[in-house]
């Protein structure tokens, strides 16, 4: 008999919490069948950070090391350079990965860090009510811009996928959506290419999620899972965005 | 072992490669930058040794933070404006216990201040810093030389009580040479911490975190943390007496104000006055039970510091009524001589009728 579906090894049998139709907890499958099926629950580590997924150490069941918010490349840096045998992690969000923590962000990037980042794109801040993203969209209705987000006082949707391929220390980056069967195929093939690259020594890799949230945009799954194709993907377009190919270590 | 002439910048890296520190994030601030450099020249080509310069102080201490989750000795330095963007870093190391050695060579503040010496960071470095509820180990040296054996107390101090430690020394220690004996060798491999995070090989996953959304399990945390403290407060409290066992009226000051309050104390002596000095080297936990012993006999102090008055609140705890208190500070990176701390003594001195 073939098996076709199983509980990933990595993941713990713990409920998770998300609200019915987030993001989070098909990515966090998702990754947790790449280490799976690339081996390597006995060496990787990963960087949960606050925000909603702050409990995705109570689901993956690898060691885990929470960030301060926005400081995950930062801390990743500092496990892989005293440990470079271990395959590292991230999973931020939006504010954490492109609002506190770009700084952190970029040069881990650009210093080509050989670790890769989950970067979960809802274009708003979740855990704490929905408030303003820095990947807000345009006329985008949020706590804090009751009136739609105005970009004349509050600036654009930051894209941080084609800001980080400009870097030459990133071997890969590739943005990808949680809201089709299709999609979800195609995110875990980038999953698992991202941490090959890191597996190969290449540099920076990222995968950018966008990832729905029914809950802070007021919507049902359903409805959110179009929203994505129809709204979100205009301003952040699917697509690999950075791949040196075969090159070790990026230049 | 020989001597060597050394700034105590240089000197508290090659004591921490000597004690197995195995990485170092730092970023450029005077006076500590031969610190960096030190560890970029002598760290960085070690065999499984890491030195990154990072893109700012709150990158650097959160590499520490990474680092140290991955069982490495790890550090960081700085000076005063940057310690205070450290601060979110020491806050999670703390609640994490987890180890690590944070250098601060204070210069004058508040803002961004001057790049003199000072010692206007007491407060920050003693109280915590950040934000919660958590103190760190505070060492006060006084030389070249106790900047080296320091270093090497702290990493060990560090890893023996899952906590991070503070060195608060200045900008003249840091620029200062002085002759400095190195007491270790450095070990061929840097020692790794056990039960740190090298990913869940025949053992079950492991996870170093500091939310809960439980307020009892947080204040079990807090309460857990604080019978540590007050274990280190019994075990590693240390101070250093100078010409006490007779004295009028002892002089308390820490740091490179302790080395000019002594040499007031040595002039003063060789003019008949019996005066002599208290050096907390241990800024938290601070030693108020030797204080509280000598306040039986010595009934004057003066607290010298190099800010507008910080330690001397400790003193005056420490002191709990028993023994008169008087202060004199300069704040602001100015470094007064001896002579100038002489004259505020013998004046108190002859004040209070102790000739």
């Amino acid at each position: 008999m073939k098996t076709i579906y199983m509980h990933p090894k990595s993941l713990k049998k713990t409920p998770f919490h998300y609200c019915p139709g987030c993001g989070h907890s098909v990515v966090h499958r998702l990754v947790c069948e790449v280490i799976d099926e690339m081996d390597l629950q006995e060496r990787t580590i990963g960087i949960p950070p606050p925000g909603c997924s702050v409990f995705a150490y109570n689901y993956f069941d690898v060691d885990m090391a929470e960030s301060a918010h926005g400081r995950g490349a930062a801390v990743a840096t500092g496990i892989k350079r005293a440990y470079p045998a271990s395959v590292v992690f991230t999973y931020q969000g939006d504010g954490d990965l492109a609002g506190i923590g770009t700084a952190e962000t970029i040069h881990a990037a650009n210093r080509g860090e050989n670790v890769t980042t989950i970067f979960i794109n809802n274009a708003v801040y979740g855990m704490t009510g929905g408030q303003m993203a820095p990947t807000t969209l345009r006329g985008m209705k949020t706590t804090t811009t009751p009136y739609g987000r105005d970009h004349i006082l509050e600036g654009h949707p930051i894209r941080m996928s084609e800001i980080l391929a400009m870097l030459d220390g990133v071997a890969y980056i590739e943005r990808v959506a949680v809201n089709s069967p299709a999609n979800i195929r195609k995110a875990k093939k980038a999953i698992a290419k991202a941490f090959q690259v890191q597996l190969d020594g290449r540099g920076f890799s990222m995968v950018e999620i966008l990832s729905p949230c029914p809950t802070n945009w007021k919507m049902t799954p359903v409805k959110s899972w179009q929203w994505v194709d129809e709204e979100m993907t205009r301003v952040f377009p699917l697509g690999v965005y950075k791949d040196i190919g075969e090159k070790k270590g990026a230049d | 072992m020989t001597k060597v002439l050394m700034d105590g910048n240089s000197a508290i890296g090659e004591a921490a490669i000597r004690a197995g520190c195995q990485c170092y994030f730092g970023y450029p601030i005077t006076p500590q930058n031969e610190l960096t450099e030190y560890m970029a020249t002598h760290l960085s080509r070690r065999k499984g040794c890491a030195f990154v310069q990072a893109e700012s102080e709150i990158a650097a201490i959160n590499m520490v933070y990474g680092a140290s989750v991955a069982g490495a000795r790890a550090m960081t330095s700085s000076s005063s404006p940057g310690i205070s963007l450290k601060q979110e870093g020491i806050s999670y190391l703390a609640a994490c216990e987890l180890p690590a050695v944070i250098v601060n060579m204070q210069r004058g503040g508040p803002g961004l201040g001057s790049i003199s010496a000072a010692q206007s960071d007491y407060f920050q470095a003693t109280r915590g810093g950040g934000h919660g509820d958590y103190r760190t180990i505070v060492l006060g040296p006084s030389s070249v030389q106790e900047l080296a054996d320091l270093t090497m107390r702290a990493f060990d101090l560090a890893d023996r009580y899952k906590i991070p430690v503070v060195i608060l020394g200045d900008g003249v220690l840091g620029q200062m040479k002085e002759p400095v004996e190195f007491k270790r060798e450095a070990p061929s491999v840097p020692p790794i911490r056990e039960g740190a995070l090298r990913g869940a090989k025949g053992r079950p996953s492991k996870i170093i975190k500091t939310f809960t959304s439980n307020p009892s399990e947080l204040e079990e945390i807090n309460w857990s943390l604080f019978r540590r403290y007050a274990l280190i407060k019994k075990e590693e409290t240390a101070c250093e007496t100078f010409l006490t066992d007779d004295a009028r009226l002892v002089v308390v000051a820490f740091g490179i104000a302790a080395r000019i309050a002594r040499g007031a104390i040595k002039n003063l002596r060789s003019e008949g006055l019996k005066v002599g000095l208290m050096r907390p080297v241990t800024l938290w936990p601070f030693p108020d039970e030797p204080l509280k012993e000598m306040s039986k006999t010595i009934k004057q102090y003066l607290v010298f510091e190099m800010n507008m008055g910080q330690m001397v609140e400790d003193v005056q705890l420490a002191l709990a009524g028993q023994g008169e208190l008087a202060f004199y500070g300069r704040p602001g990176g100015v470094i007064p001589n001896p002579s100038e701390v002489a004259r505020v003594i013998s004046r108190l001195y002859y004040q209070k009728g102790l000739k």
